[in-house]
C-alpha cells in the first residue's frame, strides 16, 4: 500500500519538477517521467571541450570504462545496459551527429585495474569522451584511499593526454548491501578528485537514492527479474546523455553552482 | 606522582553515553535521524568523543590501580579489559556473518550483481574468519573495537610514564602521531588496504584523554576558561559549520576560496586529521565552559539514561552495533518510511538505556554479595567502567 502511494507521489513529483527544468519537455514522449530528478543531482559545471569539438565535427566517439554495475546479465544485457542506452539517447538528442559508444566493461575491477587497462583502449577507440564508472569494487575490497585517488588521477591523465574528456560515474545506491559496503569515503574521494581535476561527476548514487526515496524504483526488491534493472539502466543512459549534452554546449557558460 | 581524583566526573559518562547514541544513529545506513548527529555540522564526530573519554576513564581507573597495586597488577587488568573487548568484537563478527549470510541467501536482484560480490568472502571462510580473528578483516562499522584493543595493549607502559612524567608522555604521543604522518604508518588489513582507524594516529586522542585525567585537565583550566580561547573555539566551530554546509548546499561552495578548499580537503578520518582534532578540542572547550563539573543537573533523572550508557560503554557500544544491523534490516524488510526511521532510532536508544540499567543493577547485586553489606562507593559514582 505504502509503496503504491509512494509510486503515485513519484509520478506527481516529476510533474512538479518540470517547472524547474522545462528544457526537458521537448523530448517528453520518449523520456519516461520516472527518470526525472531535480537538476542539482546532475552536476555539469565543468565543460567538455573535446566533446564540443567532436560535436562540431559531427562525429562523437565515447568510451565507457566500467565494472559490474555497467553491465546487465542475459542475452540482451549489452543492448539494455546504460552504455547502449546512452548511445541511443544521444543519437536522438543530436540528429546529424554520428554517435558511437564502445565499452571496456568487466565486473570486479578496481579503479587501479581500469586505469591500467585504459591506454590501449584509448589508442583503439580514440574517443572524445571517457565515461568512467568506478568506486564500488574499491570500497568492497577496502582499497587504500590514497591508492584509489591516485588511480583516478592516473586515469584522468591518460584520457586527457589521449585527447579525451572524462565524466565520472560514482557507485550505485544499493540499499540491501549498504551495511556491508562502506561507500562513503570512496564516494567522497571521488567527488574531491572530480572537483580538483574539473571532471563532471554523474552522481548515480544520489539519483538512485532519490528514486528509492520517491518510490520511482523499488531498489529493495528481491526480484530476480530483469525489467526493473533494465528501466534503471535506461534512465541512467538518458540522464547521462543529458549531462553530456549540457556540458558540451559551447555557447553557454557553466558558471552556476559550486565552481 | 600526582594524586588521582577519587570522584568520577559524571560529565565524562554523560558525553560518552551521548557519543554512543550518536554512533548508533550514524551506523544505520541512510538513517534520516542521523541528520541530528554532530558529524553533519563540522569536521569531527562521535568517534573522537568516544576515544578521548575512553582514554580519560582508562587512566582514571587503571592509574589508581597502578598506584595502589603496582605495575604488574594494573597491566594484568588492562590486558583483561583488552581481552574482553576482543571477545566482544568476535561476537559482533558472528552477528555480521549471520546478517550477510541471510542477505546472500535471500537477495539476487540482477541490478546489484556487482554489489553482491561483497558476499564472496563467504566462499573461503578458512581465510576470512582467520583474518577476522587477527583483526585484519574489517567489516563495515566494526572498526572502533580493534582500535580500542590496540590502544589498551600499549596502554600500561604509557600509563607508567604518564604517572611519572606526564608532559614527556604527551610529547612522545604527539611525536608518534607526527611520525605516522611522515612515514605513513598503519596496520595492514585484509584483503587490502589498511585499518580504518589508524592506531598510530588515534592514540594521540586516547593519550591526551589519559593525560587530562591525571591532572592535565586542571593544568589546562587556566587556558580553557580564558575568554580568548573560548572565542577562538567558537570561531573555529563556526568555520567548520560553514564548510560543512557546503557539503549539502553545493551552491555555497563559491564562497570557499579555492586555496582554502585545497588546504583542508580531504579531511582524513583514518589518520585523525588535525582539523578533526581541533574541531574536537573546540567542542571540548565549549562543553567544559558550559557544563561545570559540579553542575547539579548531572545528578538529575534527565541525564541519567545517557550517564548509565556511558558507564557501561563496552556493552552499550556492542549492543549499538547489533541494533544498527537490526535497524537496517527493518528498513529493508519492513518499511523505509521516515516514521520508521524515527521509531527505529528512538527504540534503539531505549533498548541501549534499558541494557545499561540492567548491567548497573546486576553489578550492584553482585557487589553486595550474599549478605547485607554497606555500600563501598557513593551512589551515583558506582558501576563505572574504564
Amino acid at each position: 500500500m505504502m509503496r503504491r502511494l509512494a509510486f503515485l507521489l513519484a509520478l506527481l513529483v516529476p510533474a512538479m519538477l518540470e517547472q524547474t527544468w522545462p528544457a526537458k519537455s521537448e523530448n517528453a514522449p520518449e523520456h519516461p517521467a520516472e527518470c526525472r530528478v531535480a537538476a542539482p543531482q546532475i552536476e555539469h559545471e565543468f565543460p567538455l571541450p573535446q566533446v564540443a569539438r567532436a560535436l562540431a565535427a559531427k562525429q562523437l566517439s565515447i568510451l565507457v570504462v566500467g565494472a559490474g554495475s555497467s553491465l546487465l546479465p542475459g542475452a540482451n544485457g549489452a543492448k539494455n545496459a546504460y552504455p547502449a542506452r546512452l548511445q541511443h539517447a544521444l543519437a536522438e538528442k543530436l540528429p546529424g551527429v554520428d554517435v558511437k559508444v564502445v565499452t571496456d566493461v568487466k565486473s570486479r575491477r578496481s579503479a587501479a585495474e581500469m586505469a591500467k587497462a585504459l591506454p590501449p583502449e584509448l589508442a583503439a577507440a580514440k574517443p572524445a569522451l571517457v565515461v568512467w564508472q568506478t568506486g564500488t569494487v574499491d570500497a568492497m575490497q577496502g582499497i587504500d584511499l590514497d591508492q584509489f585517488s591516485h588511480a583516478l588521477d592516473r586515469g584522468i591523465n591518460s584520457a586527457r593526454s589521449a585527447g579525451a574528456d572524462v565524466v565520472f560515474i560514482n557507485p550505485q545506491y544499493s540499499p540491501r548491501t549498504e551495511s556491508m559496503i562502506a561507500l562513503g569515503t570512496y564516494a567522497e574521494n571521488m567527488r574531491w578528485v572530480a572537483v580538483q581535476q574539473e571532471v563532471p561527476l554523474f552522481d548515480r548514487f544520489s539519483i538512485m537514492k532519490l528514486w528509492a526515496d520517491l518510490g520511482t524504483f523499488d531498489l529493495y526488491s528481491a526480484t530476480k527479474k530483469l525489467d526493473m534493472a533494465e528501466r534503471v539502466h535506461d534512465c541512467i543512459g538518458r540522464l547521462l546523455a543529458d549531462l553530456v549534452f549540457e556540458a558540451a554546449r559551447p555557447s553557454e557558460p557553466h558558471a552556476e553552482g559550486g565552481r | 606522582m600526582a594524586p588521582i581524583p577519587t570522584e568520577r566526573d559524571l560529565r565524562l559518562d554523560l558525553f560518552r553515553g551521548l557519543a554512543l547514541w550518536l554512533i548508533f544513529l550514524d551506523h544505520i545506513p541512510s538513517n534520516a535521524v542521523s541528520w541530528i548527529t554532530i558529524r553533519n555540522y563540522g569536521f569531527s564526530d562521535a568517534t573522537e568523543i568516544f576515544v578521548f573519554i575512553s582514554g580519560y576513564t582508562a587512566a582514571f581507573v587503571y592509574g589508581r590501580a597502578m598506584q595502589a597495586n603496582g605495575f604488574v597488577v594494573a597491566t594484568a587488568r588492562v590486558l583483561k579489559r583488552a581481552w574482553q573487548i576482543y571477545v566482544a568484537h568476535v561476537f559482533l563478527f558472528a552477528i555480521y556473518l549471520a546478517e550477510i549470510a541471510y542477505v546472500a541467501h535471500s537477495f539476487d536482484n540482477p541490478l546489484f550483481t556487482e554489489e553482491m560480490g561483497v558476499l564472496d568472502f563467504m566462499k573461503n571462510p578458512d581465510v576470512t574468519i582467520l583474518q577476522a580473528l587477527l583483526l585484519k578483516f574489517k567489516p563495515v562499522n566494526m572498526d572502533v573495537l580493534p582500535l580500542y584493543i590496540m590502544l589498551l595493549l600499549w596502554f600500561s607502559p604509557i600509563l607508567w610514564l604518564l604517572l611519572r612524567a606526564p608532559s614527556l608522555a604527551l610529547i612522545a604521543s604527539a611525536g608518534l602521531y607526527t611520525l605516522m604522518w611522515i612515514f605513513e604508518w598503519n596496520f595492514a588489513a585484509y584483503p587490502s588496504g589498511t585499518w580504518v582507524f589508524n592506531p598510530f594516529a588515534w592514540q594521540l586522542l586516547f593519550v591526551f584523554g589519559a593525560w587530562c585525567a591525571l591532572g592535565g585537565a586542571q593544568r589546562l583550566t587556566r587556558w580553557t576558561n580564558s575568554p580568548a580561547v573560548v572565542g577562538l573555539a567558537v570561531a573555529y566551530l563556526l568555520f567548520a559549520f560553514g564548510i560543512a554546509m557546503t557539503w549539502y548546499i553545493p551552491r555555497l561552495g563559491v564562497f570557499v576560496p579555492k586555496i582554502v578548499g585545497e588546504a583542508i580537503y580531504p579531511i582524513d578520518k583514518t589518520n585523525l586529521d588535525v582539523l578533526r582534532i581541533l574541531h574536537f578540542l573546540s567542542l571540548a572547550v565549549i562543553t567544559v565552559w558550559l557544563v561545570p563539573r559540579d553542575w547539579p543537573a548531572l545528578k538529575s533523572r534527565v541525564f541519567w539514561p545517557a550517564i548509565a550508557c556511558g558507564q557501561h560503554s563496552l556493552e552499550v557500544f556492542c549492543l549499538g552495533v547489533f541494533l544498527a544491523f537490526a535497524g537496517h534490516f527493518v528498513f529493508t524488510e519492513v518499511s523505509n518510511r521516515l516514521v520508521t526511521h524515527v521509531i527505529v532510532s528512538v527504540s534503539g536508544i531505549a533498548i541501549m538505556v534499558a541494557a545499561a540499567a540492567m548491567v548497573s543493577w546486576y553489578r550492584r547485586v553482585e557487589r553486595q554479595g550474599p549478605g547485607p553489606r554497606p555500600p563501598t562507593t557513593k551512589p551515583g559514582y558506582a558501576g563505572g567502567d574504564a
